[in-house]
């Protein structure tokens, strides 16, 4: 394999999407020379690839005081799971300056003029998602880091952390993906930020031979919490990778909170209470509040449809435009082509059965600074175990944590980390594996990443898990990963597949471990042999970390 | 599934293979006038090629596995 010249910087941002951007930013202001380490391209890459409509902040002169807004924080998606009170606070101080800032680089945040906060909340109860038009938040964001002389690595994916002798990250290695051959590309970093996202593709989807049809960024593999906790940093509740059950029926594309309508049954009928007619104010929360309710409805025989017809003009308009800016057009177009009416027709939303991995609540532990308990190692947005969900939260945090790795680069010095025994060991495991044979004697990434996810989608999905299924399932899949070694790829395009797949087996065999060792039932993960909530763990955090090579898991509790 | 180039009104500037958030198009050859889509299979259907396309030369298809279900509303 082919190895560039090292590269140096102080701040290295792993992953260009809305924390990522936002991380380089605010490092290249702070003063640090910055690199931002693509997968694709920033232009249009992440979750928010295509935009998004609702930004979570707190706008003081629409929310009054903080306590009254901390409360409505409470009351949303974005609350669930273990929230640390420095983490609320940064992003409650924070998230207005992001907004004020993304409208005068030219996001659109009051497309109608004023402060407008619809979806995901109750009849008369004030939300805290800041509607807007996201479609083009990425082209303007990359606009932005390059004009303060961010360089943008695009089809760099990070790959492994190099850290120094004491245990301190001095740098990474990426994959340059910019030629049909990969090489290898080694920076030197003073401090990295982590903001690869989540995890697709880890288990079943209703769809699962087709992997792509995904709510979330097919492209987040959980490279940066597996290269951050093979750096030694703690992870949390990493357990809890369970969906929270509501998409559309097949297509994973729906922006689901922002339709305007009413969960109906087949007849027509609304199914929840919160809502009895659409209303573009509110869309309908029912789902949101009752997590359960499509898995009742469909062990009850219900399809449930979201139903539409019954909106004003008005509704209809509203929804249309924010589910362009929710990254939706296609789905428009979808329905279009196929001849759907939204005053005569009805769509089905799913439950998917343990399906897809939950988007908020599970990754690496960082404090209100973004700073995780590897020196040197800072992260944000939805890679983070407990950081809030969604893209305020993840632009907001982006900001703090690429502020503290810069603050932190300021006091470091740029070392050799070419020369760590880490990049030798990558490099001869790459080798090797471009060096695999292609033919049908070995294992495409395709065949290696289906065996995963249905693997999960058994024994670690469901709707119970036990002990005797999390034993099943982790020992299948370590028999899986003895085979990851022998994956073939033709092209650099197929070996980041290669490497996605590893990481995707690293991280199912940590939420393995950590499933194993929560004895209790909690939210929807129900634990057949453990069907209580313990109360001693209330307000804590399952944590896991590697020590001395071992992987130890434990809890800590959630700062208040 | 994959983008669909309505070769007649590309005007090759390559923005959608660049920009594909999937990879979808892969590494292009030197010189082709209307890029390749080596893997289709992976298309996310965000739009983004849709959306930067200068000419307006691509749509995309849904996989049958994908396709919306829905139902008529009862009068």
């Amino acid at each position: 394999m082919e190895v560039n010249k090292p590269l140096e910087c102080d701040v290295l941002v792993a992953g260009g999407g809305s924390a990522g951007m936002m991380a380089a930013i605010a490092a290249a202001d702070a003063g640090a020379r910055t690199i931002i380490a693509e997968k694709a391209n920033t232009r249009r890459s992440g979750n928010g690839a295509t935009g998004n409509d609702h930004f979570q902040c707190y706008i003081p002169e629409v929310h009054g005081s903080e306590g009254a807004w901390l409360k409505l924080l409470a009351l949303s998606q974005e609350a669930r799971g273990g929230r640390d009170k420095d983490i609320s606070a940064g992003f409650m101080r924070e998230s207005m300056g992001v907004v004020l800032d993304w409208e005068q680089w030219g996001i659109p945040m009051r497309p109608h003029g004023g402060w407008e906060f619809t979806g995901h909340c109750k009849p008369g109860q004030q939300g805290i998602h800041l509607k807007y038009e996201g479609v083009n938040q990425k082209p303007t964001l990359t606009k932005t880091a390059l004009k303060r002389g961010v360089k943008i690595l695009n089809r760099h994916p990070l790959s492994e952390l190099i850290c120094d002798e004491t245990g301190a990250v001095c740098g990474a290695i990426l994959v340059d993906l910019t030629e049909d051959t990969p090489k290898l590309q080694v920076v030197r970093a003073k401090a990295v930020v982590i903001a690869t996202a989540g995890v697709s593709r880890i288990s079943g989807e209703t769809t699962m031979g087709w992997m792509f049809n995904a709510a979330g960024c097919p492209a987040s593999t959980a490279t940066g919490r597996i290269a951050a906790y093979k750096a030694g940093a703690r992870l949390v509740n990493v357990d809890n990778i369970l969906s929270g059950g509501a998409d559309f029926k097949f297509f994973h594309r729906g922006g689901k909170a922002t339709w305007v309508g009413v969960y109906s049954d087949l007849e027509g009928k609304p199914l929840g209470s919160v809502v009895q007619k659409p209303d573009w104010r509110y869309g309908d929360y029912t789902a949101d509040l009752w997590q359960g309710m499509f898995a009742a409805q469909y062990e009850a025989g219900n399809p449930v449809f979201m139903n539409c017809s019954q909106g004003t003009e008005e509704d209809l308009a509203y929804m249309k435009w924010a589910l362009v800016h929710e990254g939706n057009s296609a789905t428009l177009q979808h329905l279009k082509d196929e001849g759907f009416d939204f005053r005569t027709h009805m769509v089905e939303y799913g439950y998917s059965p343990g399906g897809g991995p939950s988007p908020f609540g599970n990754g690496i532990d960082i404090e209100g600074s973004g700073a995780t308990t590897v020196p040197g190692l800072f992260a944000a947005g939805q890679v983070t175990g407990n950081g809030i969900g969604g893209v305020g939260a993840a632009a907001t945090q982006g900001r703090i944590s690429g502020r503290s790795a810069a603050a932190y680069a300021q006091q470091t010095e740029i070392k050799p980390a070419e020369e760590r025994p880490v990049v030798a060991e990558t490099l001869e495991r790459y080798t090797r594996l471009l060096a695999n044979e292609v033919s049908t004697a070995t294992p495409t990434w395709q065949e290696a990443n289906i065996a995963i996810m249905q693997t999960n989608w058994s024994y670690m999905g469901g709707k119970v898990r036990s002990e005797r299924m999390l034993q099943v399932g982790l020992s299948h899949l370590r028999r899986i990963m003895g085979k990851l070694e022998q994956l073939h790829c033709e092209n650099s395009h197929d070996f980041m597949h290669c490497l996605e797949v590893q990481d995707i087996a690293a991280q199912s065999e940590i939420c393995y471990l950590a499933a194993l060792s929560r004895k209790e039932s909690r939210g929807m993960v129900k634990s057949a042999d453990y069907p209580w909530t313990d109360p001693a763990m209330d307000g804590k955090l399952l944590t896991i970390q590697l020590q001395d090579g071992q992987s130890v898991t434990g809890a800590r509790p959630r700062r208040m | 599934m994959p983008p669909i180039i309505h070769k007649e009104n590309c005007v090759g500037c390559m923005n959608c293979a660049q920009i594909c958030p999937m990879d979808c198009f892969g590494v292009q050859k030197k010189g082709s006038r209307v890029p390749e889509i080596r893997f289709p299979d992976e298309c996310w259907h965000c739009n983004a090629c849709v959306l930067e396309c200068p000419a307006k030369a691509i749509t995309l298809r849904v996989p049958l596995p994908s396709m919306m279900v829905f139902m008529e509303v009862p009068k």
